[in-house]
């Protein structure tokens, strides 16, 4: 390994030298370095430790499609990113990287202990070896958790924030290779305005390669870039990975912004990265193709590698990755790379199972070139020391038939090809299913999409002038220009898949996973013959890599063991994402306080300056409790619901949701929306409402008001407001077209300030004039029109708690004003603000249910014992109606909603405690629904559903909570306080 | 992610500005049907391979109603029409 001298086209900036941490020691590299090819350039051979086996890992790759060497960067701070590719990793200043495998050091082996397992270990090891005794398997898991995985999982919160940015495009190009340089090109040139998109630092893609080889290329990609960057119309993104393409060209692109910068000068008002959700009117994708390693043993061995790979680390960073190399391979690419390597001052040995490749340019200046050879097995200690080759023979129905091995070849580095796999993963996003080319021996795109198109090695192209030109063609094409066709590919001859023999040695296909070549075949030996289930027994492609090297020698060595065309295999789904994506930039910046909406009434203020503390209800921020001085939530709560109940309480309720009910045809709408009766609640009044969906369940409940004959003021239940509204919309949009209603949601247009308490008619006299509050003239369940301390306001006395009650309803701007009014007011009562806590203990004394939590969906109004609420004798049956004779639901023994008195009035219930008959039952009869501690009544309350319930008033059954306890209750009538009703029209 | 033309908007919207409002067309029986073609209605749904006929609602949009016919196989979309446009045809 060495660094060469310095070449034209090298991508590295040699005067910015950069210095960095791996592994605990200090190395240099250049700006413009991954972190692969500064470990490469300071021969660093051992990056990680394998997966099951504990194997030393080399780098193999120059790309994405690295198995081996994933990285942990900046470790346990704010900036850990756990399975970055050190090939992918730009490396900075004052960079801190360490291995994700092999912890706590690469030198040590610390599956050590698994060691005498190994010849067990093939598929389904861990299913088969650990899965019994089951009592033993937590013991075996937590050894095997440690092993399990790669990298350590973050241990800070992300110090750094994401976006999502949404684009429209005429043309959006994928790759910004040959193919991709120049569709986008031409389009933009065409007219059409066009996003190129590509996953590496600079523009490129493998023209880098033909870049060093080819002065010719290096000037068209010079002209075509400058072209690019100064055309209007194109725009460019480098850093970016095109992971996901979605139906109707939908294209999802994950843009590293700031991954690249020394955490210090990164812009911490800038995101680190930036989710891009493209949607493109057409999409071509130019992805270019990935290498195939070659099947022998031992080709894990560090110093195995991508021959393409390592004419990259020479072209692009001038790395020489081996002083001594074999090149080996099943294609004509072999050459080109032995070339490179010739020009970097080595003597490669070339081996190619195929015979008649004219390398007489490399024979004349002394490179041995084997034909009719390959390579059997690598062998080294710590690295590659030689490679083993052996003769070959085709033959048509066996394919290639290997001998054993004849010759050793002393070396340090094994470039190897066998081929390669066209990126065909977002053409099989949407479903398209890639079809084999045994010409060129790799799984080719359909490109059956509308709007869709493949241009370059994607396709087949191996040389750069012919993908250029079938870019061009294609960019026209999307431009919607007519164009000439390009010439057909001019496809790489590669020979079929040389499968190993399956022996004891240790072939490997996913590297990340450790599969083996004998894994597959003891799958299928097993019975497994999909390809997918293949896939899911060995785990081959399971890893961060998703198989990118390994699932196409997977297929074939499956195909060679079931003695299948590689067709009839197939390959395993394609889906999103291409590479990992960070959960950061999929939550973008809905996280924290933006993860979902805060919503907060106009007293929000106040609230905050009585000390409240808050609960969310479907959004909302409602007051819980107002905590005096050092209480808890149960002394405040006891404080605040006696004050109701002796004086007078004021809570806001303007939460509710309100939908304001217009049109000639109002009243017939709520008549079939609710169970109950409407058609004769008149002008001024109110009504409690109850609310099923078709199957005959509750499914909302509120207090309507009729303001005329032709407009209605609903409200709905604070967390069901908007699955409300949508409701009746889409009943009133699709089933009754005809009736003629308009609804509108006013939730945020009215505050509502509710004064509860003995004492509320005597505060009222004192803030409104214009209405008179005798009980006589403003009865329970009435509205009025009126003025409350000079706003205009409607005045609902309904009541949530038995008292009596007003909600003052005003514009929602007046809000706070109206709720400090009445707060300064109601001083000489000792008025007391009251959350929803209080709330919640007060209706429950009176028996009032909360829907959705007394009820869950599987609760009748006849279970709730609201008989009283249904009306069966509506011209129009209400919705629901039909369903509450079905026999299931007509049946007796169904649950119903009673209340519960605990023996011991101390002990309070918890919420959801089962319910059986006898001590000793394991029979559920039912389980509580609502519990607390009622002040007033100085004992513990519960609403509970009971099968049969109504009918055993009276009867002593059992709770048993999840402590073991066995807590004797009683059933009672769901009315604990004031059966009489003789509170509700307060101090007279 | 579709892109869906409203047809009371006049624009193709992505498609999270939509919601699903399930199969379209299903007959609502009377009081006097069956239990089981109560639950039928209720509960039973074609769930066909291939063509669908849904409502869907333009909930982040103008709230309207419409239906759109599309395949759940390919995620073509074959028509967005009106329910008026069903009743004229009929
Ligand atoms: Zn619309």
């Amino acid at each position: 390994m060495k660094r060469l001298y310095r070449q034209a086209n090298e991508r590295i900036d040699r005067s910015k030298e950069i210095e960095f941490s791996w592994q605990g020691a200090h190395y240099n590299g250049y700006a413009g370095d991954t972190l692969a090819s500064a470990l490469l350039a300071n021969g660093v051979k051992l990056v990680g430790r394998s997966f099951k086996y504990g194997r030393q890992r080399g780098i193999m790759a120059a790309g994405v499609e690295e198995p081996n060497a994933l990285v942990i960067l900046e470790p346990d701070t704010g900036y850990h990113v756990p399975n970055a590719r050190a090939t992918e990793v730009e490396i900075y200043p004052e960079l801190v990287a360490k291995a994700a495998s092999g912890i706590p050091s690469l030198n040590e082996d610390l599956r050590a202990w698994l060691k005498p397992f190994h010849r067990f270990m093939g598929a389904g090891f861990y299913y088969k070896t650990f899965m019994s005794p089951a009592s033993l398997w937590p013991k075996y898991e937590e050894q095997l958790r440690k092993l399990a995985g790669f990298a350590t999982a973050p241990s800070q919160p992300d110090a750094e924030t994401y976006d999502h940015y949404n684009q429209q495009v005429d043309v959006a190009v994928v790759g910004g290779g040959a193919a991709g340089l120049a569709a986008a090109l031409a389009a933009a040139n065409a007219g059409a305005s066009v996003l190129l998109i590509d996953e590496r630092s600079q523009l490129g893609g493998e023209l880098v390669v033909d870049m060093g080889r080819d002065p010719a290329a290096l000037e068209w990609f010079k002209q075509t870039r400058a072209a690019l960057e100064a055309h209007p119309q194109v725009k460019i993104l480098v850093r970016t990975t095109a992971y996901a393409l979605h139906d109707f060209n939908l294209l999802l692109a994950l843009e590293r912004r700031q991954d690249h910068l020394t955490i210090g000068a990164r812009n911490p008002k800038q995101s680190r990265q930036r989710l891009h959700r493209i949607r493109a009117n057409k999409v071509i994708l130019a992805t270019g193709s990935h290498e195939r390693p070659l099947m022998f043993a031992n080709n894990d061995l560090p110093g195995v590698m991508l021959a393409s790979a390592v004419s990259r680390y020479q072209h692009e960073y001038s790395v020489l990755c081996g002083s001594k190399p074999v090149v080996v391979g099943n294609n004509d690419s072999i050459y080109d790379v032995a070339r490179d390597l010739v020009k970097a001052g080595t003597r490669p040995t070339v081996v190619d199972c195929r015979l008649g490749y004219d390398a007489s340019d490399l024979t004349k200046i002394g490179v041995i070139v084997k034909q009719g050879y390959t390579i059997v097995k690598a062998e080294g200690r710590d690295q590659v020391e030689q490679a083993l080759i052996a003769k070959t023979a085709y033959n048509e129905t066996h394919g290639w038939v290997v001998g054993n091995a004849t010759e050793t070849l002393t070396c340090d580095l094994i470039a190897c090809s066998g081929g390669f796999s066209p990126l065909v993963h977002l053409d099989c996003h949407t479903g398209s299913k890639p079809w084999f080319s045994r010409e060129y021996q790799a799984f080719l795109p359909a490109c059956d999409k509308a709007d869709r198109y493949v241009a370059g090695s994607v396709n087949g192209h191996s040389d750069w002038q012919g993908a250029a030109a079938e870019g061009e063609y294609v960019g026209l094409l999307a431009a919607g220009q007519a164009a000439n066709p390009a010439a057909a590919p001019k496809l790489l001859k590669v020979a079929d898949f040389i499968c190993p023999d399956l022996g004891r040695d240790k072939v490997f296909l996913d590297m990340q996973n450790d599969v083996k070549a004998s894994d597959i075949e003891l799958a299928i030996l097993e019975n497994y013959r999909s390809i997918e289930h293949i896939k899911r027994y060995t785990a081959l492609g399971f890893g961060t890599d998703q198989g990118k090297t390994g699932n196409v020698n997977g297929i074939a060595v499956a195909a060679k063991v079931m003695n299948l065309p590689i067709e009839e295999v197939g390959t395993t789904t394609f889906r999103p994402m291409y590479t990992p994506v960070t959960m950061g930039v999929l939550a973008g910046s809905e996280v924290g306080i933006h993860s979902d909406a805060q919503r907060f009434t106009p007293m929000q203020a106040s609230h905050l300056a009585k000390g409240a503390e808050f609960e969310v209800v479907g959004q909302w921020m409602r007051p819980w409790y107002f905590p005096q001085g050092s209480e808890d939530m149960h002394q405040a709560v006891a404080r605040e619901c006696l004050a109701v109940r002796n004086s007078l309480g004021i809570m806001d309720a303007s939460t509710l949701g309100k939908i304001d009910i217009q049109g000639p045809d109002a009243r017939e709408f709520l008549a079939r929306v609710y169970t109950n009766n409407w058609a004769k609640l008149a002008p001024g009044k109110c009504r409690y409402g109850l609310m099923c969906d078709e199957n005959g369940m509750i499914i909302d409940d509120g207090v309507t008001a009729c303001i005329s004959d032709t407009h209605f003021l609903m409200t709905t239940t604070t967390g069901g407001a908007a699955r409300i509204y949508t409701h009746l919309e889409t009943w009133l949009q699709t089933e009754w077209p005809d009736l003629n209603v308009y609804l509108t949601s006013v939730t945020d247009h009215w505050s509502t300030t509710g004064v509860v308490g003995p004492k509320a008619r005597r505060l009222m006299e004192k803030l409104c004039k214009d209405v008179d509050f005798s009980a006589a003239n403003f009865p329970f369940m009435d509205w009025r029109e009126a003025t409350v301390c000079g706003i205009p306001a409607r005045i609902m006395r309904i009541s949530f708690s038995g008292e009596l009650s007003y909600e003052i309803n005003v514009q929602a701007n007046y809000g706070r004003f109206l709720w400090d009014s009445v707060m300064e007011a109601g001083k000489e009562f000792n008025i007391t603000p009251y959350g929803t806590e209080t709330m919640h203990v007060l209706r429950a004394e009176k028996g009032y249910v909360i829907v959705g939590q007394d009820t869950d969906g599987s609760i009748t109004p006849y279970d709730a014992n609201m008989a009283w609420a249904v009306a069966l004798n509506k011209p129009y049956p209400f919705l629901g109606q039909r369903a509450l004779t079905r026999s299931d639901t007509a049946r007796a023994g169904r649950k119903q909603l009673v209340g519960l008195l605990t023996d011991d009035p101390n002990k309070v219930l918890n919420e959801g405690c089962q319910l059986v008959a006898e001590t000793g039952s394991k029979a559920m009869i039912g389980h509580v629904t609502s519990s607390y501690f009622s002040p007033v009544l100085g004992r513990s309350i519960a609403l509970a559903v009971v099968k049969g319930g109504l009918d055993l008033i009276g009867t002593k059954i059992y709770a048993k909570p999840l402590s073991y306890e066995v807590i004797p209750v009683t059933i009672a009538d769901s009315v604990f306080y004031d059966q009489g009703k003789e509170k509700m029209d307060g101090e007279v | 992610m579709f892109l869906i033309h409203c047809p009371y908007c006049g624009e193709l919207r992505d498609e999270q500005e939509y919601r699903c409002a399930g199969e379209a067309f299903i007959q609502r029986p009377g009081l006097d049907c069956t239990d089981e073609q109560w639950g039928d209605y209720v509960f039973n749904r074609t769930n066909p391979k291939g063509r669908v006929v849904e409502q869907w609602a333009h909930s982040a949009g103008c709230r309207k109603l419409f239906v759109v016919e599309r395949n759940n196989v390919t995620n073509e979309i074959y028509a967005v029409r009106t329910f008026e446009s069903y009743k004229e045809q009929a």
